[in-house]
């Protein structure tokens, strides 16, 4: 491979030391700051435990229960820490099992390296047993994938997935090493990649791009600005703040660029899409200049597409030059880290205050609010609403816990509800919608923050798709707090059965077990409450707790998430009942 | 949006596994890959895939933006018919008898500028470099006298315009 530019690590600068491939492994993720890992062993990739075993003072490894459970964790931790999660499984199903992970993590560009051990060399392509082609399976859900068959090969490959999974626009890389890769040895030295010459991640910013954007910025009368994950993951928001407050633009964001802006600065006005704001969704359809930042025209967050900002001028800033023009064309693009182009927009942007257009923003909020989130959050019926248990939480950790979010009805309401004060606060399976996500990726999250509150926020129903990670939360002591908000259904199926399938309820009803025995059974500290008078106790109770807990909140079972723009109408078309 | 033909040219590392990568982005989208050609390309060490799609310009433009993000991909073209010159190549096997027997062959040998490859006490071997329905053409005439074996490559195609890839590479290289 001498495509690869390489930068020598101090580290490694002295002689090379003869070592198996495993050992090798090792000290690639020590060399790139790797301290703490996700997996599950077997056959194909035991040499690399043992090597873990060797090196557990300088890396640690969490066993979870099962190999997506790695993923997700990987996902967690890396969603919460900017860095590159790392999740090791075996060949075979082990190696199967991280498909879902691996899937998630690339729609949500999250940058993740994926090692998993294979058969020997000389067994390839013999059906041997837990033999899967990986790398044939991975390829449409990776960035980049790679097989090594020798050891020497391995510090090279390995550079070369953690540069790749991290820089441009970040995700998931699998590794596939074979198991004789792992055993012989070689003369190891390590070099961090610094390019690889068929790849360009970062597009070189074009002024000329960047001042015709801030000429229709300037110029606009209604600008409105959707932000996304690409501010998060390019550091700007710092840049986005300014440039929202310094222009007086309103600002939205989508499920991954939820919490780059403080939930409660004026201007953030919300969240866009599918069960998004009112406002935000309804006034996509009057601004005049649309400023898309790191965002990808989701069909969740547009709608119809043929219905979308029709009449605004569209800049779209974005890292992935294949996601200009991909859903929505672009009057401007502005290619490049956010960032960078956004420091290079903004000493162009003239000072401005768009009063009026900010207050239908408002007004449109002040119809929600009576219609929905005055009911949301300060019901006055019997049953708990999933909404008045976020306010809760809001209000007990005063908006600076974590939150985790799995997929469903309690994701929708967790993002529309919970209160954010700093970035990279919000975990949830966004483009992928992955049931089972929140429970191993609350875990990742924790550890990856130790001195911040993780609340995970999970479905009766995807909650029991990964449920075994108790084990992992028992095994860790990892004090992670987790709230299943049950309403003995698949609650956003059974909420579209209800609305466009005639309320024909199939196989979304769900007849639970106890929960909180299950917790018991992991000597998780837990408790289960249906009643009002019991909320702000309980989760009180819970935030103070300094180790794991299990809260089951028993709510209304036959609630709906409103507002909702119903799948392929126009964001015009969204309804509030 | 009117669906055309399309050449896509793709450069690229030649790496193991790329070709599933490419082949995997048409997969996902349901597009059908009409023709393709692996080959070596004017830059030393680049490979060269060619790449026939009947679809639409919309598609098209989506498609080689997926392609050329793929980490060993270094650029990725498409291009209409009229913006190319392209071949493809076919083999035709038929029996010597009738090289012999029915003078009509050698009159389509000569018409469609064939070229005999070889000739053996059984066979003989015809190839053929041209447009799809020149060699579709050949084909139909031979078709009565029996073929016993026909094979057809896939296009390949060089622009009439200049691609600007060396630049890119020097670029990239520094």
């Amino acid at each position: 491979m001498e495509t690869l530019k390489k930068e020598k690590t101090a580290s490694t600068k002295q002689a090379t030391k003869r070592i198996s491939g495993a050992e090798a492994i090792i000290h690639c993720l020590l060399a790139e700051g790797v301290d703490l890992i996700y997996g599950y062993p077997g056959g194909a990739i035991m040499p690399l435990y043992d090597e873990l075993y060797k090196f557990q003072d300088k890396l640690t490894h969490i066993l979870t229960r099962h190999e997506q459970g790695a993923t997700h964790a990987a996902q967690g931790y890396s969603r919460v820490t900017g860095k590159v999660g790392v999740a090791v499984a075996t060949s075979g199903p082990g190696a199967t099992n991280l498909i879902t992970g691996i899937a998630d993590a690339q729609i949500d560009s999250t940058p993740m390296v994926c090692i998993t051990g294979q058969v020997a060399r000389h067994l390839l392509g013999s059906d041997a047993f837990q033999e899967t082609d990986i790398i044939g399976i991975s390829t449409p859900v990776t960035k980049w994938n790679c097989q090594v068959t020798k050891a020497s090969e391995i510090p090279e490959v390995l550079a070369k997935a953690f540069y790749i999974a991290k820089s441009g626009r970040p995700g998931p890389v699998l590794v596939d090493i074979t198991k004789n890769a792992q055993i012989d040895e070689f003369d190891f030295s390590y070099e961090h990649c610094k390019g690889v010459r068929s790849y360009n991640p970062y597009p070189k910013p074009d002024i000329k791009a960047i001042e015709e954007a801030a000429h229709l910025i300037n110029t606009a009368k209604k600008p409105f600005i959707v932000f996304g994950q690409g501010v998060i993951l390019g550091q700007a928001e710092e840049q986005l703040r300014t440039l929202v407050e310094k222009a007086g633009i309103p600002a939205a964001w989508t499920i991954l660029g939820l919490s780059a802006m403080d939930t409660d600065h004026p201007l953030n006005v919300g969240m866009v899409g599918m069960h998004g704001n009112y406002g935000p969704n309804l006034l996509t359809n009057e601004c005049d200049v649309l400023i898309a930042i790191g965002m990808r025209f989701d069909d969740r967050v547009t709608g119809s597409l043929d219905t979308y900002a029709k009449q605004a001028k569209i800049i779209h800033f974005d890292i992935d030059p294949a996601e200009i023009n991909k859903n929505v064309k672009a009057d401007v693009a502005v290619l490049g880290d956010s960032k960078v182009t956004l420091d290079l927009l903004l000493p162009l942007i003239k000072t401005n205050k768009h009063e009026a257009w900010h207050n239908e923003f408002k007004e449109k909020y002040k119809i929600e609010f009576d219609q929905i989130i005055k009911n949301d959050v300060y019901p006055t019926k019997d049953k708990l609403t999933m909404a008045e248990v976020i306010e809760e939480i809001n209000i007990a950790s005063g908006h600076k816990a974590i939150i985790v979010s799995d997929v469903g009805q309690h994701q929708m309401i967790a993002c529309r509800y919970a209160k954010f004060k700093q970035t990279k606060s919000n975990v949830t399976s966004g483009g992928l919608g992955t049931m089972g996500f929140a429970l191993p990726a609350a875990i990742g999250a924790k550890m990856g923050a130790m001195d911040r509150e993780v609340v995970a926020i999970i479905g009766d129903g995807g909650y029991q798709m990964t449920i075994q990670e108790l084990g992992t939360i028992f095994q860790n002591k990892t004090p992670v707090k987790i709230v299943v908000l049950n309403n003995d259904h698949l609650g956003m199926v059974r909420q579209w059965q209800e609305l466009f399938f005639e309320s024909r309820y199939a196989s979304t009803v769900m007849v639970n077990p106890d929960f909180v025995k299950i917790a018991e059974g992991y000597h998780i500290e837990s408790k289960r409450i249906s009643e009002r008078k019991d909320l702000k106790a309980t989760i009180k109770e819970m935030l103070a707790s300094k180790d794991a807990y299990f809260l089951e909140v028993k709510v209304e079972k036959e609630d709906n998430v409103f507002p909702m723009i119903p799948s392929g109408a126009s964001v015009s078309d969204i309804r509030l009942k | 949006m009117e669906k055309k033909w399309f050449t896509i040219s793709v450069y690229s590392e030649n790496s193991v596994g790329l070709l599933n990568r490419i082949s995997g982005i048409f997969l996902k989208r349901h597009i059908n890959i009409e023709s393709l050609n692996v080959s070596k390309s004017e830059i030393e060490h680049v490979s060269k895939f060619t790449i026939v799609v009947y679809t639409t310009e919309d598609w098209v433009r989506n498609i080689v933006g997926q392609v050329e993000k793929q980490i060993e991909v270094i650029k990725a073209f498409y291009h209409t018919d009229e913006e190319t010159i392209y071949q493809e190549s076919a083999l035709f096997k038929v029996a010597s008898t009738l090289l012999f027997d029915e003078r009509n062959i050698q009159n389509i040998i000569k018409d469609s500028n064939s070229q005999i490859v070889t000739v053996s006490r059984d066979f003989f071997v015809l190839a053929k470099s041209g447009r799809r329905n020149e060699i579709d053409d050949m084909y139909q005439q031979l078709k009565p006298y029996g073929i016993m074996q026909f094979v057809r490559s896939g296009r390949i195609a060089v622009t009439k315009s200049e691609m600007k890839i060396s630049s890119l590479l020097k670029e990239f290289n520094q």
